[in-house]
């Protein structure tokens, strides 16, 4: 009860915060509508506003504010109105609509789901390497780490223009640039798991003259367990942008990138930000349900984290 | 193998001959002499206990045994052959300090490990631990997962796991150091009765004189810079022993002897 009382009071916090900020950020556009409206504003020319700072015009034309929190196209949406619209985008919207945030949102977990698959694969393979070859050790990992400092939005165009000069195009683009992002995390956590078994449990499988593949199955991989739900719950989250980022650059009429390209072409503040927030909703959604599969296999293994 | 048909000839057959044996870890800083010239033999049979401070190389003689060390000079032969011969016929089972056991398999699945690394069919698998797990007296225990036994049972299931396979030498490293002395008592009455049961050859790693003199036939007192042997000690008590035993006088005598073996490897030191 104490913890979901602080939980709301940051949360109502964050929220009152925000319809704070809207106020100075949208009042100029509400004075310059106000004024083309014939209302009387001081001061009474755009130009001379345009000098004074936001927190003066507020002082001087308090009756605006309210309107500061119901504009189309305000510089920063109120929270109801981007409230609104992903109600709006999702329950009253058939999924099937070009509207829906759903039916774009799925696009995008696609994607990502496919990038995750790829990536958790590549990661599991690299870090099994690493693991059992001080060569992949060498070799592999400077370049796994070289490759997470070059920003993902430089990349991403040329990832998809190559592929798409060799034919590739649709879904596996987007899901190469999530593969992209989420295998690093698999291959850290991953190899560190690997090699959590100590000395003694080593040493026992020595003394049973064990084979390198019977310690990898029967000691190795459930070992690694844990450190791999800790690396997954980061590589889904990277898949999710990794989709995202890679829908920005093809112009894709579809996904929630399209979507937040579009509302930026158009000035749809309201748009970016109900995409944003059904971006967010979703890397939620999709890390709880791994953590909930965690607990569930590692309750299971008696590891219970 | 010939005379098997008396105890006696079964006895003294050596199952463990160490000549010179020398060990030098190399260190940054520097070599460490860890053991150094160390000649023993253990026969058929025998329960030896390795006593000495830290740095005795107690732990690395049974290591060497094991082929988990291999030596810098010298022989060491482990039923004739090789420690890494030895091991692929897989002549020893190890118990380690710690239980080891996997949290993520019953104990039943624990002792089943080595039998199915080793390709022991599925029926045999059971019955061996059933067996064991009556040797070490967990029988009902199979099912139970490690979290659920106390240090003292997770222990008796690391043996149970160690004697699941054919092997005829038990090492053991401490097995009861992290235990309390309630229990460890307990577990010594025990390891005895099953050490009598099943006619294994023990060398077994302690810090406790008492220990090593209730339950060895023969102690071997060590001490260190460099790790070496000091005195070899032939047990005379019987080999039926209860508890009580440790208030009789030949067991103090032993004792002593123990503990002069142990300050006599100190003194050189200071």
């Amino acid at each position: 009860m104490k913890n979901i009382l602080a939980v709301l009071t940051v949360v109502a916090a964050i929220i009152a915060f925000w319809y704070a900020a809207c106020v100075p950020m949208n009042i100029k556009g509400v004075l310059d509508q106000a004024e083309r409206a014939g209302a009387t504003v001081t001061p009474a020319t755009a130009k001379e506003r345009r000098d004074m700072g936001s927190f003066g015009l507020v002082a001087t034309n308090t009756f605006a504010i309210a309107d500061t929190w119901a504009q189309d196209r305000p510089r920063l949406p109120a929270p109801h109105q981007v409230a609104v619209e992903l109600w709006k985008t999702t329950v009253e919207k058939k999924i099937t609509s070009k509207r829906s945030l759903i039916y774009h949102g799925q696009v995008t977990l696609s994607a990502t789901l496919l990038g995750f698959a790829i990536g958790t694969g590549l990661g599991i393979l690299l870090a099994v390497g690493i693991v059992h070859s001080k060569v992949m050790d060498m070799s592999v990992m400077p370049w796994a780490i070289v490759s997470q400092t070059i920003p993902i939005i430089a990349l991403a165009p040329m990832i998809i223009v190559v592929l798409y000069s060799i034919g590739v195009q649709g879904i596996l683009p987007k899901a190469i640039i999530s593969a992209y992002l989420s295998f690093f995390p698999v291959v850290v956590g991953m190899v560190k798991g690997l090699r959590s078994p100590d000395h003694m449990q080593l040493d026992l499988l020595k003394t049973y003259n064990a084979s390198t593949s019977q310690g990898f199955w029967k000691l190795r991989l459930p070992s690694s367990l844990p450190y791999l739900f800790a690396s997954l719950k980061i590589g889904i989250a990277a898949s999710l942008v990794g989709a995202i980022v890679g829908e920005l650059p093809t112009g894709a009429v579809a996904g929630l990138g399209a979507r937040l390209l579009a509302g930026s072409y158009y000035g749809q503040t309201v748009q970016i930000w109900s995409a944003l927030f059904a971006a967010a909703i979703l890397a939620a959604l999709l890390v709880a349900l791994l953590g909930l599969i965690e607990r569930l296999v590692l309750k299971r293994m008696g590891m219970s984290a | 193998m010939t005379n098997e048909t008396t105890p006696q000839a079964s006895s003294s057959q050596a199952v463990v001959e160490a000549r010179d044996l020398n060990l030098v870890f190399e260190t940054n800083d520097g070599p460490v002499q860890a053991l150094k010239d160390v000649n023993l033999t253990i026969n058929k049979g025998d329960f030896v206990s390795f006593i000495g401070p830290s740095g005795c190389g107690k732990t690395t003689f049974l290591r060497v045994m094991a082929a988990l060390e291999h030596p810098t000079s010298g022989s060491i032969t482990v039923n004739g052959m090789t420690p890494d011969e030895a091991r692929q016929k897989r002549a020893y089972g190890y118990v380690f300090q710690a239980a080891g056991l996997y949290p993520w398999r019953s104990i039943a699945k624990n002792i089943k490990l080595p039998l199915e690394i080793m390709g022991y069919s599925k029926e045999e698998q059971d019955k061996r631990v059933a067996q064991v797990l009556d040797l070490v007296e967990l029988s009902g225990f199979g099912g139970k997962y490690p979290w659920q036994l106390s240090g003292g049972m997770q222990q008796r299931a690391s043996i149970a796991r160690a004697l699941a396979f054919d092997a005829d030498i038990l090492l053991m490293d401490e097995p009861f150091g992290a235990l309390d002395e309630i229990v460890r008592d307990h577990l010594n009455e025990q390891l005895l009765k099953l050490w009598a049961r099943t006619d294994k050859t023990i060398g077994f790693v302690t810090h406790s004189i008492p220990e090593a003199v209730y339950l060895s036939t023969k102690i071997v007192v060590m001490s260190p810079r460099p790790g070496r042997i000091t005195d070899v000690i032939e047990s005379t008590l019987p080999k039926e022993r209860p508890l009580d035993i440790r208030d009789s006088q030949e067991f103090i005598d032993i004792a002593h002897r123990v503990r002069e073996g142990l300050r006599a490897g100190h003194s050189d030191d200071a």
